[in-house]
């Protein structure tokens, strides 16, 4: 990290990111139908009047994870956007600053995390949304797969407005207050050094490899979450054994898990802390949709996890000599 | 099964140990010879009468350097049980089997150790070297993600327990708030006189979510030892002897050491439900002839398994058997009345027998009345043992 902004970072936390802004054009049916046909979503309530009728609704509506396309400017209204900027430069909106200010701590890579939508109503045809956003949450430097960086949410809040709505930054700003709630949208992303490791945290400690389990470090060396597979009778199994419960048999090959399942349970570990790890520390067991278990590191908020959570492994390269299975949300 | 031949016909007839403390000032053998000298002492014999030696294989103090230190002389028997906790129990078996095979006459079984001053477990295993070997590659599947401690261990299957049973962190509050209530009343305890509330239960920090501060037990420098022969034998010495009706082992399918994660569910022992068997089968009694428990706590989750694998209530439902004060000394089954592992002390388990000893004499400081049957149980979440102890009659 080249400079420290923690206590300018922390000011910007709860500000606006700039002025409330406008859709290019209305919720419309035209683009309800591209967005329908690109998704594959056969539902008729988004394009048949009469189907949206037949389930109480007044017109057609549009899906609910469309909210932020309708305050999308599009290419030419970012354009737009950013000309206008460029003549009153010394105005620095809170977002930019941000930004500014992760870049000169060395997080020039950016890459978005997360995406949480709340719908508070449907949107109908003709309706002009806009967009406030506040800079909700920056964390403190994290040490990530991808590099050392820090996490960024801004919550963007969507409203109904009509051909009233000002033109004026300030005026926006407050008529915005009185509009109606549509919808909240959270956006997740890690500002990051990329290659970047903390230089303090010493390697994991070092699983003991016999001829046995060798199979299974060699697989995530290779990219493979690979599960033993009796070849007599076909029961998988984990952690690794000579023979097979249900049968017996000693012959055994393996079979290449796609990763995903279920939290069967989890724990988050507070102490002691080791040097190797980040703590909370979350660590689930996790029951792969193939049928065995398996007992691995989350990389998931640890407020957010629960039994019966969908997951999915990802592979991380830890070091030269150990990869392991990370698992993820398997909505993100 | 056929009942066990020694069940009935052998005895424990001394107990002794050291203090338990958080620093002993002095080596592991030398608190397990000091805690042998008081077991055998206890008994009324002489350390040239013991030829058997019992005790767990994660102890570190030879049982020839005990018997040079003391003595003893020739021993015929010598044996090591595996499985941390899991051993308590077992050695009083071993040790009865051997007394009535005619192996061995007087049997000392010892746990000594400075696990608070010296290598503590709850610290962790992230030091273990990985050595190419089954035990080693057992941890290999933990120790890179940072599952390193017993607590991470029992926590992982307790949050499926909570999840599937309904019972709360309050009801494993519980537990601890009892036997700090009975740990508050015994001058042995390292917790005398200091009981706790349900507040400060939930108050106190993680360690391992769902575990607190408080479900984990304390950890202890000390020893424990207890000497086991013939009830013929038992009946010529100065303490009123205290009948083996019952001691078993137990493993159950799909086990693995503190990390059984991929059984059907993790609701259960299945390795204390193969000891409960073995003990109820043997001594001809059942959980309702029991008028006392010392039930192993190195955390308390377990607890509440036990409650339903011995068969004192269904599974399931240890959240309200253990309502209403019925654990407590005046309850139905009154529960570690010198504290438990939270209260009194970490010793492996092997202070809990050295309770249910003292009961059956009839000499506990928190003494149950008119006790005739006490169950013990051995550690948790590995291969494990218990025993059923009664008055001679």
């Amino acid at each position: 990290m080249t400079q420290d902004h923690s206590h300018s970072l922390a000011e910007l936390v709860g500000q606006s990111t700039g002025p409330p802004w406008v859709g290019l054009d209305p919720v419309n049916e035209p683009m309800i139908r591209h967005w329908v046909e690109a998704m594959g979503d056969a539902n008729p309530i988004y394009v048949d009047a009469g189907a949206a009728l037949e389930v109480g609704l007044e017109s057609v509506i549009a899906p609910p994870t469309m909210l932020q396309a309708w305050s999308m400017v599009g290419l030419t209204g970012t354009l737009e956007r950013d000309s206008q900027r460029g003549q009153v430069k010394e105005i620095e909106h809170p977002n930019d600053r941000m930004m500014r200010l992760l870049d000169e701590e060395g997080f020039t890579s950016v890459v978005a995390t997360n995406c949480e939508q709340e719908y508070l109503r449907p949107l109908k045809p003709g309706e002009r949304i806009a967009v406030s956003s506040v800079i909700e949450t920056i964390s403190d430097v994290k040490k990530t797969g991808l590099g050392v960086g820090r996490f960024s949410t801004t919550r963007s809040d969507f409203y109904v407005v009509d051909d009233s709505f000002p033109e004026d930054p300030e005026g926006r700003t407050n008529a915005i207050t009185s509009a109606e709630h549509v919808g909240t949208m959270r956006f997740r992303i890690l500002k990051f050094a990329p290659g970047a490791q903390a230089p303090t945290m010493p390697p994991r400690p070092r699983p003991a490899i016999t001829q046995d389990n060798e199979y299974f470090y060699e697989g995530l060396k290779a990219g493979k979450l690979l599960i033993q597979h009796c070849t007599e009778c076909g029961t998988l199994r984990h952690p690794s054994l000579p023979g097979c419960g249900a049968c017996g048999s000693l012959e055994w090959d393996t079979v290449e898990s796609a990763g995903a399942g279920e939290i069967y349970s989890f724990v988050v570990v507070h102490y002691p802390q080791v040097p190797s790890f980040e703590y909370p520390l979350p660590i689930g067991l996790i029951a792969l949709d193939e049928g065995t278990r398996i007992v691995a590191n989350l990389d998931l908020d640890v407020d957010s996890i629960a039994i019966g959570m969908r997951v999915q492994a990802r592979i991380d390269k830890l070091d030269d000599e150990l990869s392991l299975p990370i698992f993820i949300s398997a909505a993100s | 099964m056929s009942a066990h031949s020694f069940a009935g016909n052998t005895a424990i007839v001394g107990i002794g140990a050291t203090e338990f403390s958080k620093n002993s000032g002095r080596s592991e053998l030398r608190l397990a010879v000091e805690a042998v000298k008081a077991a055998i002492d206890d008994a009324g014999i002489q350390p040239s009468d013991v030829s058997g030696m019992v005790t767990f294989s994660s102890d570190t103090n030879p049982d020839v350097d005990i018997a040079r230190s003391l003595g003893m002389g020739e021993l015929t028997f010598f044996s090591r049980i595996h499985y941390g906790g899991g051993a308590a129990c077992g050695t009083i078996q071993q040790a009865a089997l051997a007394v009535e095979a005619g192996v061995a006459d007087y049997v000392v079984c010892y746990r000594a150790f400075n696990e608070r001053s010296g290598n503590r477990f709850g610290a962790g295993v992230q030091g273990r070297p990985p050595l190419a070997n089954a035990e080693s590659a057992h941890l290999a599947t933990y120790m890179p993600v940072g599952l390193l401690t017993p607590a991470s261990w029992v926590a992982l299957a307790a949050q499926r327990y909570l999840h599937m049973t309904g019972a709360t962190s309050e009801d494993l509050g519980t537990i601890a708030v009892l036997d700090r209530k009975h740990a508050a009343t015994n001058p042995k305890a390292w917790f005398y006189e200091q009981p706790i509330t349900m507040e400060e239960h939930q108050a106190s920090r993680w360690i391992v979510e769902p575990l607190h501060l408080l479900d984990c037990c304390q950890e202890t420098d000390g020893a424990q030892a207890i000497v086991v022969t013939s009830k013929e034998r038992a009946r010529d010495l100065p303490q009123r002897p205290v009948i083996i009706q019952a001691a078993a082992q137990g493993s159950g399918a799909g086990q693995d050491m503190m990390t059984s994660y991929y059984r059907d569910d993790l609701l259960g022992l299945p390795e204390m439900s193969v000891v409960a068997r073995q003990l109820w089968e043997t001594s001809g009694m059942g959980p309702s002839d029991m008028d006392a428990a010392i039930l192993y706590d190195h955390f308390t989750p377990y607890v509440l398994y036990q409650l339903e694998e011995l068969g004192f209530c269904a599974k399931g439902e240890a959240k309200d058997f253990i309502q209403g004060g019925r654990l407590e000394i005046g309850g139905e089954l009154p529960m570690n009345m010198h504290g438990g592992q939270l209260g009194e002390a970490y010793l492996h388990g092997m202070n809990g027998i050295a309770e249910a000893v003292r009961q059956v004499r009839g000499h506990a400081v928190n003494q149950v009345e008119s006790l005739e049957n006490i169950v013990v149980t051995a550690g948790t979440g590995v291969p494990t043992s218990g025993l059923v102890l009664s008055t001679d009659r």
